[in-house]
């Protein structure tokens, strides 16, 4: 097991682990949210679930973190060793003819949605560690001191939306991380070593995936802002 | 009959920087090979001269890999599974500019012109590309041991790699992956192959990234490009290879 990133077939490997797990944590991220299409109350439970459940604060939300940046960081070094490998570069190469743009600009897509996950940290998460740990208001209430004001998430959330302009930034981040999964989603497999006719089945449902996942995404945010 | 301008890459040494160098071409024939046309072009310029072009080439009929042009942008050309001494002038019509360009790797460092040295295929072969037999004398039959179809079949379609390194000169990551996993999987495939079967995939990979070659993204660019139409599917059983081999 030690070493394995010494390799540049281990290397794959946890990359396409990493992606692996973003994206069963992006089904479970875009569900939630979901949730507050249609119910202010369902949606409030569940924020308040995920962001005082023990489990999840002390175990998920670190092993996410160090995903995000373990994917991050390999992304950029794997990167910076490929364009090294190259070289003297062709004075006319039509790569076009055999890749997708998708996949041959993993990391300008990539950046992206790194530009988007520092936005949205400081949109969500910071002013959520903030109150919670550094304010200690653990109740997840509009006023702390009265427990009838209820939760405060859902309408935190449309606050945000408000912005014309964040919600275009943010739907267009949520296009090119559309267009990252297109080619992210069947390459995990391919590194993982799954390449066989079950996996082959997977090619429609990785579109729907690809596409469906971020058009959801982007749905709540409009939603959200044309319904203030 | 055509006339072409062609754009290539002349090199004098593996220490010289190097340059594209415009060529025009007159009375080509459509019936040409894409090496015969380079060889009248070598013809004119030797009675005038100059250096002729160095390119490789074998046996000019798709089965040696030695030749190894990029030509406007693709590994062996416009057509999709031939090597470039299977392309014809056909290809291409009257008045067209070609760029004719070698593999570019770090790990296929030019030697002249478009002549690179694909040497580190060589090592990463002799790291493991091979089984042990025993050949004094009692050789035994290899229809001896069955070995179903299907597998027979896709160890067949590995071993047809010629080792040209057009997977590698097309991909945009400089990355062997093809070529090794086709060399891999041609021993995976059959029971020959087993017994070296951990050490192999271990000591092949390590050579390969000793080389400096890129790491492969699965763009896919290579199983386009690969004149003998080696599967990605050879990749993904390199790399279950490789991880059943680290981890277990
Ligand atoms: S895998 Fe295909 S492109 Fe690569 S060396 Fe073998 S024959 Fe050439
Ligand atoms: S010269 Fe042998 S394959 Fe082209």
């Amino acid at each position: 097991m030690s070493g394995i990133l010494n390799s540049s077939i281990g290397r794959k490997f946890a990359m396409a682990l990493s992606a692996l797990f973003l994206m069963v944590f992006l089904v479970m991220h875009v569900s939630i949210n979901f949730t507050s299409v249609f119910s202010e109350e369902l949606f409030n439970d569940l924020s308040h679930f995920m962001g005082t459940n023990p489990l999840v604060q002390g175990l998920m939300q670190p092993i996410l973190i160090v995903g995000v940046i373990f994917h991050f960081v390999m992304g950029f070094v794997l990167e910076a060793k490929n364009k090294a490998s190259r070289g003297v570069k062709y004075a006319s190469n039509s790569a076009k003819d055999n890749s997708t743009w998708m996949s041959r600009n993993m990391l300008l897509t990539g950046i992206v949605v790194l530009a988007f996950l520092f936005l949205h940290m400081y949109d969500f998460w910071v002013h959520e560690m903030t109150v919670k740990y550094i304010e200690g208001d653990m109740s997840g209430l509009k006023d702390p001191n009265i427990a009838e004001s209820g939760f405060r998430y859902y309408e935190e959330l449309r606050a945000k939306f408000v912005d014309p302009w964040r919600v275009v930034f943010y739907s267009v981040c949520f296009v090119l991380l559309a267009l990252h999964l297109l080619h992210g989603f069947n390459s995990s497999f391919q590194s993982i070593g799954a390449n066989n006719k079950y996996v082959k089945g997977l090619k429609g449902f990785s579109k729907v995936y690809s596409i469906g996942i971020p058009a959801l995404f982007i749905f709540i945010a409009v939603y959200h802002h044309f319904t203030h | 009959m055509m006339n072409l301008t062609l754009k290539i890459w002349r090199q004098k040494d593996a220490n010289d920087k190097g340059q594209i160098v415009d060529y025009p071409i007159s009375n080509i024939s459509p019936d040409m090979s894409f090496l015969e046309m380079l060889d009248v072009l070598n013809q004119e310029l030797i009675e005038k001269g100059e250096q002729p072009v160095a390119f490789d080439h074998d046996c000019r009929e798709g089965i040696c890999g030695t030749c190894s042009l990029y030509i406007n942008g693709r590994a062996h050309g416009p057509q999709t599974k031939i090597t470039a001494c299977q392309l014809h002038m056909r290809s291409f019509k009257d008045g067209d500019t070609i760029y004719i360009e070698p593999w570019r790797a770090k790990a296929f460092p030019v030697i002249k012109d478009l002549i690179v040295d694909r040497t580190a295929f060589d090592r990463i072969q002799q790291a493991g590309g091979f089984i042990s037999v025993n050949t004094s004398g009692n050789t035994q039959d290899a229809n001896a041991i069955p070995i179903e179809k299907e597998n027979a079949d896709k160890a067949f379609d590995a071993a047809t790699c010629i080792g040209c390194g057009a997977c590698v000169a097309t991909c945009k990551n400089s990355s062997a992956m093809l070529f090794v996993s086709a060399k891999v999987s041609q021993f995976a495939l059959l029971p020959q192959g087993q017994v070296e079967a951990t050490d192999r995939v271990l000591n092949m990979v390590k050579q390969m990234d000793e080389e400096g070659f890129g790491n492969c993204t699965n763009t896919g660019a290579c199983e386009v490009e690969c004149p003998k139409g080696i599967s990605l599917e050879n990749i993904a059983r390199m790399n279950r290879e490789h991880i059943k081999a680290t981890l277990v």
